[in-house]
């Protein structure tokens, strides 16, 4: 085959490669969509964390404004001490309450911001104070249990009397 | 008795050192590729060639086997999904899937068999009808001249064509799903999007998938380079090529799946 022939597929298929990389870098995986770059760090504490893990989504009413940077324990308060960065385009009042929310019931696990009313806004470096732990569901059913037995009591005694 | 046992033993000794060797062997094949792959990057229109018959056509096969396998990928997630009534992310499966494992994968092991095999069988029979031999004594290297070519040209199909077959199975998967069963086509792109990262799914993938392509190529060309020069020879270093290639993928996608799935964390 002439030399040209080739060099025009061999082109056209290089082309058609990185056409299709692109598609799923663009298309597929959206990039640059959350605006990584640019975004501020927030710390928040949590007596619980429940499944919560890195790169999980930071949510404020549904939607996506950052992701979960970094977890630790923190050995002074015995807490788990949450980085959470967060898109420079969305600012929150500083006592905005951080609680850690699922997704439907076997759905992913996510931080949920709730604005607060104050004049000034979170910052880099800033710390959440407001802050809701992640519900267990052992200690749900535990504290269910226990409602239930003192409850049985007081049922009982009207039905003697 | 105990000289059965014995030469059982031999046997197996044997069948060790051989495959020792023949994986030290290998190391230094690549070794030697690596350095004689100077005068293919000065003279492109050779790695140029070999892209033509490494990777234009095997396009064709890995854009139609990427397109069925989503689609097949997006039947079956329908239907599984359907039990959940989670049937939106059918997108998020199908992407999440093809772009990990599937895309690199199996267009590795079609890759492996429609061009390594080719690559062994060309290098191969010029081996056994001495053109090798003629080279050196022109002082062609052949190394230079016939081997890293083929390397490099594979090293640079492989990843897109892993690119290709996962971007035709996502439209196989948006087919079957969208257009076929009728999923809501924003909630199909919107959970896709939302759960593909770029930096640890795509990126990771295009690494395996370049991975896979080094592997396959250095197995191709040092089978073909080792075979015996015969017809019988040739023939049966094909079939060595397809086979310790679909292992050695299989084996390096464990490997990197596992250290991938730990970084990610």
């Amino acid at each position: 085959m002439e030399r040209t022939t080739i060099d025009i597929w061999v082109g056209a298929f290089v082309a058609v490669g990185f056409a299709a990389l692109l598609i799923l870098a663009l298309k597929v995986g959206n990039i640059g969509g959350e605006g990584q770059r640019d975004a501020y760090k927030v710390e928040a504490r949590f007596d619980n964390i429940g499944g919560l893990k890195v790169r999980a989504p930071v949510k404020s009413a549904g939607v996506v404004v950052g992701r979960v940077q970094d977890v630790h324990f923190d050995n002074d308060r015995f807490q788990a001490s949450v980085t959470l960065a967060l898109d420079k385009r969305f600012a929150f009042p500083k006592d905005t309450t951080a609680s850690i929310l699922t997704s439907g019931l076997l759905g992913e696990v996510y931080i949920g911001l709730d604005a607060g009313g104050d004049d000034k806004k979170l910052a880099n470096g800033d710390r959440i104070v407001i802050t809701q732990s992640a519900v267990v569901l052992e200690r749900l059913i535990g504290q269910f249990l226990f409602q239930k037995a003192s409850e049985e009591p007081a049922k009982k005694e009207p039905a003697k009397k | 008795m105990i000289d059965r046992m014995k030469g059982q033993f031999a046997q197996l000794g044997h069948g060790f050192i051989d495959g020792l060797w023949r994986v030290g062997s290998m190391t230094r094949f690549f070794v030697l590729v690596l350095s004689a792959s100077g005068t293919s990057f000065q003279r492109m229109r050779l790695v140029r060639r070999e892209i033509y018959f490494v990777g234009v056509l095997s396009f064709v096969i890995i854009a139609v086997s990427g397109l069925f396998v989503g689609m097949v990928l997006g039947l079956q997630g329908y239907e599984t999904l359907q039990r959940y009534g989670a049937t939106e992310s059918i997108g998020m499966l199908v992407a999440l899937s093809l772009v990990r494992e599937l895309g690199p994968v199996v267009a590795a092991l079609l890759f492996a068999s429609r061009a390594g095999s080719a690559i062994t069988a060309e290098i191969g029979l010029m081996k056994a009808t001495e053109q090798l031999t003629a080279m050196d004594m022109m002082a062609v290297s052949p190394m230079a001249r016939v081997v890293a070519p083929r390397f490099w040209a594979g090293v640079i199909s492989m990843p897109l064509l892993a690119a290709i077959f996962s971007a035709m199975g996502v439209f196989g998967g948006y087919l079957v799903g969208v257009v076929l069963i009728g999923v809501d086509a924003g909630a199909f792109w919107a959970q896709m999007q939302a759960a593909v990262d770029v930096r640890y799914d795509v990126l990771n993938g295009v690494i395996k998938s370049i991975v896979f392509g080094i592997a396959v190529c250095v197995i191709a060309t040092f089978e073909g380079f080792d075979a015996p020069p015969t017809a019988e020879g040739v023939s049966g270093a094909t079939t060595r090529t397809v086979v310790s290639s679909a292992l050695t993928i299989l084996a390096l996608d464990l490997v990197l799946t596992a250290f991938m799935l730990r970084a990610g964390d």
